[in-house]
């Protein structure tokens, strides 16, 4: 035991001892750094987005169309409206091709070879950059009709919700126990009731929170939408015209030197910051409930 | 369903719709199929898109500098450099951070600030990147000429190499504030990553370590990283994917000027996805716009393959997790 003692008391032993505390002590305050970095920067986003997201905002924001450059009056009407029509067609596309493709991963495909390649491309497509599905419905759809269109904006949005929802319908069906599923097919009950009647309700919230988060992950999203729908100044219900929308509307506004665009900018941005941040709250409020 | 019943016919509300079994099925697969042609779809789309810039330039398209609409000549590499020196960039930044946010997260943060930091961090990933976009011009970029690129430029005036760097107007516009705009986005996507490969780190591994007396610091850097390399990679990959397409947020930022002129980190430079937010709608068909179209199929392979990568990686670290219970 003594030999213990003189070991610990041992200089070279204590220098290290001091130097492997030291070098925690710097890594952990470090990472104490980085925390309070990626913090920092949420919080000075919304905070700017906030202060001059408000001052941008009043009625007319909700009531006037977009104006010409210094107008006395102006508002983002035709946009919201743009957005709201495209954004809730897109997931009302989307949303059912991604569950099926879904249903088919966590039900059909666990181990076949169409299970697999659909799963890697799927999860390659979930990171594709955007920009890149805009050509892709240019080259189909908008370059073929010769004109620019809220439709194809509404087909280009749809493309970035099916794999949003394909990836969480997925994860949410093979979360449900096995013997759930034995249990309905030891009554007899064939496969496709057991799917909607058992496993998807059974995912159902899954299910849901992945629409929502698909929600907002369109509802920003603007380089799909420049080179489809374009944008419009005025109201349009016609889904055959190009449509405004708030990402494609902030954009033109923000780069111009137009005091009053640029406050209409910082309005929109605030109303998309919110909205988004509500619709991401929303779904994780609603999964945990459920789960 | 072929059964023997000695009891009779089964009840015939249940074989009401014998077909819809099959229907069903054939709706998922579909739903499935439909899905692998999309990514078909794209690539056949781009090729045919960029088929006349491909047939005029080939492959020195890649590395002419030249981008010329007025006498139609076309050539991508100030785009290409901008794309991969922006995301290069991100990482630099993003990296170490997001590796100090997940070893927060997992160790050292008390338990009951873990889910609120945590969700923090992926509400900073669900911002879109249209704010990040119009913040970074003009919030940011202010703030980062006066307190970053003036004193910075004051400081190397007299370095051989840094001088280059840092030359050119100090407008917060430009490569570098690109770079630590997606260095910003992209710290979410890594740091979940980590903080989800750091958690699947068995506790009997770390706390065999802790007994030996080691420090948090080594149980992070001699235990969990080796442990959990391939998913960590993994995480990186994922977030350059997201660096290398990201649209919105760099174009506010780069400055959109087609030229190469120095290396310097401060000047105005474009990548590929601004050059095609900014010109694509405006292009005229010919030339102009199969040389952009190009440029899209050039940075669709790059993500592809960068992205592939990723989930290799990743499904390797989850194929690992059944064997190593």
């Amino acid at each position: 035991m003594s030999g213990n003692t003189f070991i610990a008391m041992d200089p070279a032993r204590l220098a290290r001892h001091r130097r492997r505390k030291a070098v925690n002590a710097v890594a952990l305050t470090l990472s104490l750094a980085a925390m309070a970095f990626g913090l920092f920067w949420l919080f000075w986003i919304l905070f700017e987005t906030i202060r001059l997201g408000i001052g941008g905002l009043n009625l007319d924001t909700f009531t006037q169309m977009t104006p010409p450059p210094q107008a006395e009056r102006g508002g983002l009407a035709n946009a919201i409206f743009g957005s709201l029509v495209m954004v809730g067609l897109a997931t009302a596309i989307g949303t059912p091709i991604g569950v099926l493709a879904g249903i088919y991963l966590g039900e059909y495909g666990q181990k076949t070879l169409l299970g697999s390649a659909t799963r890697f491309i799927n999860d390659i497509l979930l990171s594709a950059p955007s920009i890149v599905i805009g050509l892709f419905i240019y080259s189909v759809v908008v370059a073929n009709v010769k004109s620019f269109s809220a439709i194809a904006g509404i087909l280009a949005l749809s493309l970035i919700v099916i794999p949003v929802v394909i990836r969480t319908t997925e994860n949410m069906l093979t979360l449900i126990p096995n013997s759930l599923r034995e249990a309905a097919y030891a009554l007899g009950t064939p496969k496709w009731r057991v799917i909607m009647t058992i496993t998807l309700k059974a995912a159902r919230a899954g299910v849901i929170t992945g629409v929502l988060l698909a929600l907002a992950r369109i509802a920003g999203e603007t380089a799909p939408l420049l080179f489809t729908a374009l944008s419009n100044q005025f109201w349009t219900s016609n889904l055959g015209a190009p449509m405004a929308s708030l990402p494609v509307t902030i954009f033109k506004f923000a780069m111009s030197p137009y005091e009053n665009w640029q406050k209409l900018a910082w309005a929109g941005v605030f109303l998309i910051t919110i909205g988004v941040l509500a619709l991401n709250i929303l779904a994780r409020v609603f999964f945990r409930n459920k789960h | 369903m072929q059964r023997s019943d000695p009891l009779g016919r089964p009840p015939a509300a249940r074989r009401s719709a014998p077909w819809a079994d099959t229907v069903f099925s054939v709706l998922a697969h579909g739903a499935a199929i439909v899905t692998l042609l999309l990514l078909a779809g794209i690539i056949v789309s781009l090729l045919v898109g960029a088929a006349p810039a491909i047939k005029e330039y080939g492959l020195s398209f890649l590395w002419t500098s030249e981008w010329d609409p007025v006498q139609d000549k076309y050539g991508g590499l100030v785009m290409i450099y901008g794309t991969l020196m922006t995301s290069l960039i991100a990482l630099v930044i993003a990296v170490p951070v997001s590796f100090g946010i997940a070893l927060f997260l997992t160790e050292l943060s008390p338990g009951w600030l873990r889910r609120p930091l945590g969700i923090a961090v992926e509400l900073l990933a669900a911002v879109p990147s249209i704010v990040y976009g119009m913040w970074g011009l003009l919030v940011f970029s202010p703030v980062l000429s006066t307190y970053v690129q003036q004193p910075l430029q004051a400081l190397f005036a007299n370095v051989p190499v840094l001088k280059t760097l840092v030359s050119g107007a100090p407008v917060g516009i430009g490569i570098l504030s690109a770079g630590i705009i997606l260095a910003i986005m992209i710290i979410p996507f890594i740091a979940s990553v980590m903080r989800d490969v750091f958690d699947v780190t068995p506790a009997m591994l770390k706390e065999s370590s802790y007994a030996l007396g080691s420090t948090t610091w080594e149980v992070v850097f001699k235990v969990v990283l080796p442990y959990t390399k391939t998913g960590v990679i993994g995480g990186i990959m994922l977030g350059l994917g997201r660096a290398l397409g990201e649209t919105m947020a760099v174009t506010f930022v780069i400055g959109n000027f087609n030229q190469l002129n120095s290396l310097s980190l401060f000047e105005a430079a474009n990548s590929i996805s601004s050059a095609l937010a900014n010109e694509f709608a405006e292009a005229g068909e010919g030339l102009h716009q199969a040389s952009l179209i190009y440029l899209g199929l050039v940075l669709f392979f790059i993500t592809f393959v960068v992205l592939s990568l990723s989930r290799l990686l990743l499904s390797q670290l989850k194929k690992g997790e059944g064997t190593r219970t």
